[in-house]
């Protein structure tokens, strides 16, 4: 550990090595590039690492910083890929890089295990549950079919998935998320790893569930004495979860230390930046003032799809269940709220919630099954198309995916400039003001002519921004605008908002489900739960003082940054689980 | 299931009677008269009109559908006076230039296009999907190349071009085998197959090199879900992976599309049987078209086109059987 | 017909909007050998119909001339003289039975069969995207109905459609126009599908939403911000779906009910030939070795201008075979552009495919 580009305050640096589950030293992994020359393109530079018995590791990075890369090459899955592994991996005693074929076969899945980000899809959904651990569990020991199949029986149940015994012949469609994680858990756990490798296992999970898997992760370690290396972009799981973290940037390590001293004296500049970034539930916004002229109100707003086929909901009665008439699933249903004038509005909710929903039918992409929607007092929820026509240019929208909100065939310019054209005006005038809006936003109006994919994720969102500015609206949804982004990105753009509010004068409702960020930057917030706004008031009161018990669940499962209070916080969630059993001896309602 | 198989016949039906009134209107409602031909040579304007009594055709068009979809159900009566010719149900017409009702002469024809197609279907199943199979778990290696040439030229060879060349080597220059003749199987077991190899081959050419390509992008696309991946970080040998997870996942599309390739071909494989000379549905066709016989062409379009739609909703319940995510409520 | 024409023209020319983007597809193309060599046959093949009626006079013949002294009425009409009568004044031969000259006729024919094939696909292509535009971004009613309607064409034996409706269309409707017809109208349902999907996956993107938030009038976004997206699939398909067509009028002729002599068609030649390959096998290997460069030609450049323009989901295949190869693709997959890793390491997991 004598690079000095690394701020190493570890305080494992002085063990023994035989004593490391985990031990890698100098890992390099570096892909060949597609053009002729030979090129190749390094994703991990010389890292080190290791990780004793019990301990657990937060590798910390943002996207493209080589942390996945780097969590794959312990299993040694870069082989036979074309990628160039150098440096020792040891795993359990085993050297990865120089292990035969065999052996790491023997070592993957059976001293360390891996946990992936997506559960759905690292499931087979051919197979039920039970059987893909029990496959597992009998190659690694020999089992017998029935031993295995107990032996899947019982992990699922250690994950906490009700009724494992009936549950293990489902397959991965008929689990929900967060079970399709503890399932994959399970499968980790089968065989009694040295080590899980987790690599981003929450980052697709709704908040309250991401709190019990990392629970989850944390009992099983302190039961089982196995190593946990967390791959994460998020400094709050981490923080919560390891003892120690090592953060990543463009493939080299750049800092390395307990996880409470790195998160609360950041001694690099790049960390301080990240840690600094990462928004805080305690941070509320500089107030501004707003009276109670509202600009747009919502009544009992409802819009109800089709369910997908074999899901719950209202059933078609008679002849039209027998044709296959499918039941409604109400994505947004009896909503009201108002947005006044000049202030931000905050809605937040897990995935399901119906906040984009909502979204798109207050700026009326979507019409609304049933309700008004009131526009200075008029409402405008049944108008057509041609109608709507003066109303657009009030209403904006900023959209969640940098990639898909921009058409990949037309430059820039052209797309911020189409409202414009769009409205009439000449090609020369829309030019020009394009040029200035870009700037405004933090672009070069020298950019005009380039195309989306030369941008970054940041800089699309902004090119998004100056969009909506174009027709100089008075109302913007955003919708989950930073969510695609890393976390400093995030802190960019979120300012630029704040700015252009001021500037223009603009009310906004900004939708995320992340509940810091929306703390950051609204005024009030509503808390969204399956269709319905379940609370809703000024920020400072939901957050401080929340009523609903659903709110108070959301808060107390986001993660924070000091790691004393996450411990803190764990206890308090477990004190509630707990409760939760004794109170209804059924499953608990937030086992999602 | 039971709902799923329920909806499934319904919209089945549905479908066959659109099909129906389409086919019905599209050769009925054109300029021609099919009295005249039936009628036959020297033919006055009395005969003509009872001859037109009897076919229906001087009922309006609307009639004349009724009529067929009647007897399709109930079977009908062609009744001019005294003579009178019945078809019985299900009657899918009645041809007046054979004498003889469409459905005998079709049901006289379907062993051949079924002997073809069988045959057929097991040479491009285990030729195609092995191909397809081993190019994809060899990928990028010599194999791969020279199976992808070999299915690429498989492709651009058109079938009745096979045929014609398979003949001109094998029973013109080589002399090995008999020009095929169709032989009922029942006659002749040994005959039969060795009259159907060359046809076997030449129509199961171009399925075996299609089924190939889907096999193998089917195969790599499997490979390439994430699932596999857990596999490889679970220490599942690559056998395993293959045979075990990957190869339900890439063979369910190509179930699907069998049963649905079977079915157009059970109406007529017109080329191979025009090629070798066999008297199956698609030559029944053609000799109808070129005398216009318009009965027997709807009735063998019509015949065609209900495998076709029968094939497939069983592609869907087998799709639905395969896969455990389709769900069949 | 001709409505549908504007419309992909449209497509193209704001293709033509993105001089990166198309130059890129260029670049990949080139670099797929078969496909330029497919590329060159193609090319050699359309100068060969072009230019019949020029080098039928080069050699001095036509395709209609009977020449019963150059074939043995002793034998039934087989050609005097090696390989089906070559001679200096018959390049290729003449026809058993009356003594045609067969390149005049291969000339002609690669007119009609190519001709046939490039206007059938047209019309295929002109429906499917009428109906496909219509269903994808009409109201629910139409879609389904219309949908319905493409489930129903693509069910049809198409072949078995085809003969049938020959039947029914009187005796001096020219042929090669007819066969163009039938064959274009029996195949309109695949392409209706691929536009309709695509029309409908570009409707759900962010971008159309935008420009409707814009103002954008409904046709305003239909010509703007999808039509363009359809250039790159449509243009595929058309290729993918020629040499088919190609089979098709082939196998059509072949069966008696096409192009009919004097005219001549690969596939009408074929037809023919069946009497007499045991006699003058060069007249069936002419014909049947064009057809079968002509199919695998085309193929062979459709296959490389859909790998052209997506490496990426080509690659996504080449990926996979071998072991843990997810892990790059994953690092590939979170890099954006400027942010951290260069853009190059997402091509460097996916570099375009040369074969296939």
């Amino acid at each position: 550990m004598t690079d000095d580009l690394l701020t190493d305050r570890s305080p494992s640096g002085g063990q023994p090595a035989g004593d490391l589950l985990l031990d890698v030293r100098d890992l390099r992994v570096s892909f060949p590039t597609a053009d002729a020359e030979g090129g190749s393109v390094t994703a991990v530079d010389g890292l080190s690492l290791s990780l004793a018995r019990g301990r657990s590791l937060g590798l910390v990075g943002e996207s493209g910083s080589g942390k996945s890369t780097a969590a794959f090459a312990l299993l040694g899955m870069h082989r036979g890929t074309g990628a160039e592994v150098t440096g020792t991996v040891r795993v359990a005693g085993t050297d990865v890089n120089a292990a035969s074929d065999e052996e790491l076969r023997r070592l993957r899945g059976n001293r360390v295990a891996m946990v992936f980000q997506d559960p759905l899809s690292a499931l087979d959904p051919f197979w039920s549950v039970g059987d893909q651990i029990a496959e597992v569990y009998r190659l690694h020991t020999g089992a017998s079919r029935r031993a295995a199949r107990a032996r899947a029986v019982e992990v699922l149940d250690r994950v906490g998935i009700p009724d494992a015994a009936r549950r293990a012949g489902a397959h991965p469609h008929e689990f929900s998320g967060g079970m399709r994680q503890r399932a994959l858990i399970a499968m980790a756990l089968a065989c009694e790893p040295d080590v899980l490798v987790a690599d981003e296992p929450t980052t697709a999970l709704d908040v309250t569930v991401q709190a019990q898997i990392l629970d989850l992760l944390h009992d099983l370690r302190e039961e089982t004495g196995m190593g946990l290396l967390l791959v994460t972009h998020d400094l709050g799981v981490v923080a919560g979860a390891t003892d120690e973290v090592l953060v990543m940037q463009g493939g080299r390590a750049v800092e390395h230390g307990g996880t409470e001293d790195v998160l609360r004296a950041p001694g690099r500049p790049y960390t301080r930046q990240l840690v600094e970034a990462v928004p805080r539930l305690e941070a509320r916004r500089t107030p501004v003032p707003v009276g109670d002229d509202v600009l747009l109100r919502v009544e009992d707003l409802h819009r109800h799809y089709p369910a997908p086929r074999g899901s719950g909901g209202e059933r078609a009665p008679g002849l039209g269940r027998l044709l296959g008439r499918r039941p409604q699933h109400r994505a947004v249903d009896g909503v009201t709220l108002d947005v006044r004038r000049g202030e931000t509005l905050g809605v937040v909710g897990e995935s399901g919630s119906g906040k984009t929903t909502l979204g798109r039918m207050m700026v009326r992409l979507l019409e609304p099954t049933s309700g008004r929607i009131l526009l200075d007092g008029r409402d405008i929820s049944r108008d057509g198309e041609r109608a709507l026509r003066p109303v657009r240019r009030d209403l904006q929208m900023v959209f969640q995916d940098p990639v898909s909100s921009l058409n990949p065939r037309r430059s820039v310019g052209d797309s911020v400039a189409e409202p414009l054209l769009a409205g009439g005006a000449d090609a020369a005038a829309a030019r020009s003001e394009v040029r200035d809006l870009l700037e405004r936003v933090g672009l070069p109006a020298s950019w005009y002519d380039r195309y989306p994919h030369e941008f970054s994720g940041g800089q699309r969102q902004r090119v998004g921004i100056a969009r909506a500015l174009a027709v100089r609206p008075r109302l913007i949804v955003c919708d989950e605008p930073v969510s695609a982004l890393d976390v400093s990105t995030q802190a960019q753009v979120v300012g630029l908002l704040g700015d252009l509010q001021r500037e223009f004068g603009l009310t906004l409702v900004f939708i995320a489900h992340d509940l810091a960020v929306v703390r950051q930057v609204s005024d009030r917030v509503a808390v969204m739960r399956q269709g319905q706004v379940v609370e809703w008031g000024d920020a400072d009161r939901v957050y401080e003082s929340p009523q609903h018990p659903y709110t108070r669940r959301l808060l107390a499962a986001v993660p924070v940054l000091d790691p004393a209070e996450a411990a803190s916080r764990r206890r308090a969630r477990r004190a509630l689980l707990a409760l939760d059993r004794s109170a209804d001896g059924a499953e608990p309602a937030a086992v999602a | 299931m039971l709902r799923f198989l329920l909806r499934r016949s319904v919209s089945t039906v549905l479908v066959l009677l659109v099909l129906s009134a389409v086919v019905f209107t599209l050769f009925y409602a054109t300029p021609g008269d099919p009295a005249i031909l039936a009628c036959g040579k020297g033919c006055d304007g009395d005969r003509l009109a009872v001859v037109r009594h009897k076919l229906g055709t001087d009922l309006p068009l609307w009639d004349q559908y009724w009529h067929f979809l009647r007897g399709l159900v109930a079977g009908r009566d062609y009744d001019a006076g005294a003579d009178t010719t019945h078809c019985a149900a299900p009657c899918f017409g009645y041809s007046f230039q054979y004498d003889q009702p469409v459905l005998g002469m079709i049901t006289a024809r379907l062993p051949v296009d079924v002997s073809l197609t069988l045959g057929a279907m097991v040479i491009w199943m285990v030729v195609g999907v092995g191909t397809g199979l081993l190019s994809a778990l060899r990928r990028g290696g010599a194999t791969e190349r020279l199976l992808t040439g070999l299915t690429l030229a498989g492709m651009s060879t058109p079938v009745f071009l096979i045929g014609l060349l398979l003949m001109m080597a094998f029973c013109s220059w080589l002399g090995w085998l008999p020009f095929p003749q169709y032989t009922p199987i029942a006659d002749d077991p040994a005959r039969w197959a060795a009259n159907l190899v060359l046809p076997w081959l030449s129509l199961a050419l171009i399925s075996a090199a299609a089924y190939a390509r889907m096999t193998r992008s089917s195969m790599l696309e499997t490979l390439a879900e994430d699932h596999i991946r857990t596999g490889r970080a679970y220490g599942l040998p690559e056998r395993r992976i293959v045979a075990g997870h990957a190869l339900r996942g890439a063979l369910t599309p190509v179930i699907t599309l069998l049963a649905i390739d079977v079915g157009g071909m059970l109406g007529g494989a017109t080329l191979t049987e025009t090629v070798f000379g066999f008297d199956g549905l698609g030559r029944l066709l053609v000799n109808a078209v070129n005398h216009i016989d318009l009965p027997v062409v709807v009735g063998v379009t019509l015949f065609a086109a209900f495998f076709i739609v029968i094939a497939n909703a069983v592609a869907d319940v087998l799709y639905a059987v395969a896969d455990p995510r389709v769900a069949l409520a | 017909m001709s409505e549908t024409a504007t419309v992909l023209d449209t497509a193209t020319a704001a293709g033509a909007a993105e001089p990166r983007r198309r130059g890129r597809v260029w670049q990949r193309l080139r670099r797929n050998r078969a496909a330029m060599a497919a590329l060159a046959v193609v090319a050699l093949l359309v100068l060969f119909a072009l230019a019949a009626p020029l080098l039928s006079a080069l050699e001095g013949q036509d395709p209609t001339t009977f020449h019963s002294d150059l074939v043995d009425s002793a034998t039934g009409g087989v050609p005097t003289g090696s390989f089906g009568g070559v001679s200096a004044d018959h390049w290729l031969g003449v026809e058993p039975g009356n003594g045609r000259d067969v390149f005049a006729r291969l000339a002609h024919g690669a007119r009609v069969s190519l001709g046939v094939a490039v206007g059938a696909t047209l019309v295929q292509v002109a429906l499917g995207t009428l109906v496909g535009l219509a269903a994808g971004l009409g109201n629910r009613l139409a879609d389904t109905v219309l949908s319905r309607a493409m489930d129903l064409v693509i069910a049809f034996p198409e072949l078995v459609f085809a003969i049938a409706l020959m039947a029914i269309v009187p005796e001096g409707f020219p042929r090669p126009v007819l066969l163009m017809l039938v064959i274009g109208v029996l195949g309109w349902g695949a392409p209706a599908r691929v536009v309709r999907a695509q029309v409908l996956s570009l409707r759900g993107l962010d971008y159309v939403a935008a420009a409707r938030l814009g103002g954008s009038g409904r046709w305003r976004v239909a010509r703007r911000e999808i039509l363009p997206g359809l250039a790159a699939p449509v243009i595929t398909f058309a290729l993918l779906r020629l040499p088919v067509n190609v089979a098709s009028e082939a196998g059509l002729s072949f069966l008696g009910v096409g192009v009919r002599p004097p005219s001549s068609s690969w596939g009408q030649m074929l037809s023919t030939a069946t009497t007499w390959y045991e006699t003058d096998p060069t007249y069936v290997l002419l014909p049947a070795g064009l057809l079968f460069v002509t199919v695998l030609a085309f193929t062979v450049l459709g296959d490389g201008l859909r790998t052209a323009l997506d490496p990426r989901a080509a690659s996504r295949l080449r990926a996979g075979t071998r072991r843990g190869n997810a892990a790059p693709r994953r690092a590939a997959s979170a890099a954006r552009p400027g942010a951290g890793v260069p853009a190059a390491a997402a091509d460097a997991a996916t570099p375009p495919r040369t074969e296939d």
